[in-house]
């Protein structure tokens, strides 16, 4: 009996390790802080009521950002560690396979369960304010969407511990990711952990869809709306194209790996090259996904630092609606080097290079918005000025990887993770930074340290460029990614010292940013206008942070940028701001049944990584049952009083009569 | 709460409405994840890896059976529809409740046809082809068997609450999916019977 618990305990969890060991210690040391300070405090009713059931899309965008942070931290730890064992040759730091862990953990964590959710993060808090609406379209689905990704992230990090990483790369080529080679419960978690948050995603997409084309505020007409909700809706049209093909996708592999199917394998008549291509084309538009958001977070600054309207609005509209339509057409390029043919290979690397153009004319149009603007570099502005030198040379990269016949060179090296990281990093990592700093005020009613942030802006980027620049040259060199140790023999050393400090300095930066977080928390001054900036749009026209309802009275909206309008009207003595009346306002009960639900599926999920089907059938079967609670649930709104509307309102330092 | 709008005048867009409208939103998601089993499909159709294939396999009485009862079953979910709309309540209940037998028909048949195959050896891990034949059909099966389990919960809330706007937008909901899922199925059999065995 005991031996066969030992042997169960060493198959189930990883050991072997002291970075694991050190690993297993901290998770359990920060569960028992966490239990012990909330039962401590007696917060754990408030933590339900005011947190975990919510259906506020401003609460639940606050949880995907904190979410994201605790993901960036873990990705840029795996990305440490990566650069610790490539400092310099013949490094003993990390094994192959260890490696091997880690570059696919990076990968899946910082595109899936970063990007992704901070992101979401930022839609949830802002769109709707800016759209003038109440809530979403679906706050309970919303709710949902978040408990998912949350499920799924958890699962994905849990193999670190239990079980094993998946070891396959971030997007899990058969067949190495086939049973046949990777025998492990690794791929599962990664299919597992991908596929729960994904449905989360998809839903989130449909949700926004929906808020942003059906409860904008009377008078806002699609070209009167907010550039940032346009992004928005360019992306989450992408998303709900892009990820039916990935949840396919991860199913059929594993019907594969579970049920002894044979689409990808190599014996049976499969066809792995036939998921290369699916996982692309749900896997190019994805990178577009996450980055249309970022040029709707420039857009919004720009204008807003320049004192001056968006240049050329209509362009950029267009801009980002070709762009999310060619982002499905140029999925090939991603295989150029594996035997399309020459006509194939051609179709791709044209309709790549054309992504260029608007990309280029949304660019130019920040340019022209800064020309002849008053221009002031706070912390966002700072920011958003930083990254259009830096996005302009990924693009360029990026321009000769899409030529076909060069990038049989460039393939698989060092130059193409220099590109992806410039444009991942600089376009979408910062450029949600700039979001955030730009919208911080708005979300929890404090600016953040500008000094600080200052500091934290520089560090990133002196860190980026030391770290990626090399990578260009090291990739021209022959370096291939994939590769944990090399010889002193290549002359690569010199060059990957250079490369590991620019990442240890852009850890420094990102620790300098949780200082100014904690360091403006402590020296917090309330933002009591509610427009810190003096900005442009809806968002902005409501207390920070907003009110449970945001807004007390709907906005009738006239004009593109229409707070900064009435602003000048009202200054100009050509309005009086408006007599408002009350009426009550109609909003969502909060629900249990999402995080519930949620973690039913984290039980279907685990029963199957682990083949327990007496944990996933009724997993599965209380999840049926949570819809089903859900459907017969009538009673699932209420109305706000007039009275308690003005004390909130009161309590914001807005006095209605 | 029958109506959450009435009494009231505020902005709120009218949530029936939006509901439907994501409904065809979502619909478009399923059109695509068929399209996608449909590609893996055709590209595999020939990869039998030395088993049997579609010409081998196929009994096509049953599939005609089993077609002409599904697009029955969508007439008949347009029929309960109609039924709503004059409001009669039994008579709606009562078309939904044929549309679900029908349902249940096509499945039975269709549980038939994959075990016969599998009694003659041919199973999800024969081959390519295969897979892609049960993956393909079993996905369009699974949907049949979660519409019908909805259906059950729709008959249950109307039971309840009687034709009010909620359980009218669940009734057009479930119908809309039941026409997406017939529209699924002609695809399937011609791609893969009609097509297959000639």
């Amino acid at each position: 009996m005991w031996e066969s618990v030992k042997e169960f305990a060493s198959e189930f969890f990883v050991t072997g390790d002291p970075l694991i060991y050190g690993a297993d210690v901290s998770i359990v040391l920060s569960i028992i802080a966490i239990v012990s300070v909330l039962t401590y405090f007696k917060k754990w009713g408030w933590l339900w009521r005011e947190w975990l059931t919510t259906v506020d899309h401003k609460k639940i965008g606050i949880m995907y950002i904190l979410a994201s942070v605790l993901m960036l931290f873990r990705g840029g730890v795996d990305a440490l560690l990566m650069r610790a064992q490539l400092v310099m040759p013949e490094m003993q730091f990390l094994s192959g396979d260890h490696y091997n862990q880690i570059f696919t953990t990076h990968g899946v964590i910082m595109i899936l369960f970063m990007a992704m959710p901070l992101m979401f993060g930022l839609f949830n808090v802002i769109v709707p304010l800016q759209l003038g609406a109440r809530d979403v379209a679906f706050p309970f689905l919303n709710a949902l969407s978040f408990w998912l990704f949350f499920s799924g992230a958890m699962l994905f990090n849990l193999s670190f511990v239990i079980g094993g990483s998946p070891d396959a790369g971030w997007l899990a080529y058969p067949p190495y990711s086939e049973l046949a080679f990777n025998p492990g419960p690794g791929q599962d978690f990664y299919i597992w952990g991908i596929q729960i948050s994904g449905i989360g995603s998809l839903m989130t997409g449909i949700n926004f869809i929906v808020t942003i084309l059906k409860v904008r505020a009377p008078g806002m007409t699609l070209m009167k709306m907010p550039m940032f909700s346009w992004s928005v809706l360019s992306s989450c049209i992408a998303i709900v194209f892009a990820f039916p093909i990935l949840t396919v996708t991860l199913a059929l592999l594993f019907i594969d790996r579970y049920l002894g199917g044979h689409f990808f394998t190599l014996d049976g008549g499969g066809n792995p090259m036939m998921y290369i291509n699916l996982i692309w084309m749900w896997g190019h538009p994805e990178v577009y996904i996450i980055v249309l958001p970022a040029f709707g977070i420039f857009s919004e600054i720009v204008a807003t630092f320049s004192r001056k309207k968006l240049f050329g609005y209509k362009s950029m509209v267009f801009a980002m609606i070709i762009i999310s339509v060619l982002s499905f057409l140029v999925w090939a390029h991603h295989f150029f080097t594996m035997g399309s043919g020459a006509d194939v290979n051609a179709f791709f690397a044209v309709t790549t290079m054309l992504i260029a153009i608007p990309t280029g004319v949304k660019v130019f149009n920040w340019l022209f918005t800064m020309f002849r603007g008053k221009i002031t570099f706070e912390t966002p502005m700072l920011w958003t000025v930083g990254i259009i030198p830096n996005f302009v040379i990924g693009g360029m990269t990026g321009v000769l990887l899409s030529v076909a016949p060069a990038d049989f060179q460039y393939h698989n090296s060092y130059f193409l993770i220099a590109h992806f990281h410039q444009v991942i990093i600089a376009g979408v990592v910062f450029g949600f930074f700039a979001g955030l700093y730009y919208w911080w005020p708005k979300i929890f009613g404090f600016k953040l340290n500008e000094r600080i942030g200052r500091w934290a802006f520089w560090l990133w980027n002196i860190g980026f460029y030391l770290c990626f620049m090399p990578q260009y040259a090291l990739g021209l060199m022959g370096m291939t990614r994939r590769l944990y140790t090399y010889g002193w023999d290549k002359g690569w050393f010199e060059m990957n010292l250079v490369s590991t400090i620019g990442a240890v300095i852009m850890g420094a930066a990102f620790l300098v940013q949780i200082w100014d977080i904690a360091h403006s928390i402590k020296h917090m001054k309330r933002d009591t206008t509610g427009d810190p900036w003096n900005a442009r749009t809806l968002e902005w026209s409501i207390p920070s942070p907003a009110p449970f309802y945001n807004f007390a009275v709907m906005p009738q909206v006239t004009s593109q940028d229409d707070w900064h309008e009435r602003k000048l009207r009202i200054e100009q003595g050509l309005e009086k701001p408006a007599k408002v009346e009350l009426e009550p306002i109609h909003m969502p009960k909060n629900s249990g049944i999402p995080i519930v639900m949620s973690m039913f599926w984290f039980f279907v999920g685990f029963g199957l990584i682990f083949d327990w089907l007496w944990m996933a059938v009724p997993g599965f079967i209380s999840v049926i049952a949570c819809m089903v609670v859900h459907s017969f649930n009538y009673d699932t709104d209420y109305y706000v009083t007039v009275e308690e509307i003005k004390r909130t309102e009161a309590e914001a330092g807005r006095v209605i009569t | 709460m029958a109506n959450v709008n009435a009494g009231h005048h505020d902005h709120h867009p009218d949530q029936e409405e939006l509901r439907t409208f994501a409904f065809w939103i979502y619909l478009m998601t399923d059109v695509i994840l068929f399209a996608t089993l449909f590609a893996t499909y055709i590209v595999l159709q020939g990869s039998t890896d030395g088993g049997p294939g579609p010409k081998d396999l196929f009994q096509m009485n049953g599939i005609y059976a089993s077609t002409f009862i599904l697009l029955t079953s969508s007439f008949t979910s347009g029929l309960a529809i109609l039924a709503m709309n004059k409001g009669n309540r039994l008579a709606l209940m009562n078309w939904l409740g044929v549309t679900i037998f029908l349902g249940a028909s096509f499945l039975f048949l269709e549980i038939n046809e994959f075990i016969h195959m599998v009694s003659e050896g041919a199973t999800i891990g024969t081959s390519a082809f295969l897979t892609a034949f049960y993956t393909l059909v079993g996905t369009h099966g699974l949907h049949v068997t979660l519409g019908m389990g909805w259906m059950i919960i729709v008959i249950m809330q109307i039971a309840k609450h009687g034709i009010t706007p909620v359980t009218k937008r669940k009734v057009n909901i479930i119908s809309l999916f039941w026409h997406f899922l017939d529209v699924v199925w002609i695809f399937v059999f011609t791609i893969v019977y009609v097509m297959g065995v000639n």
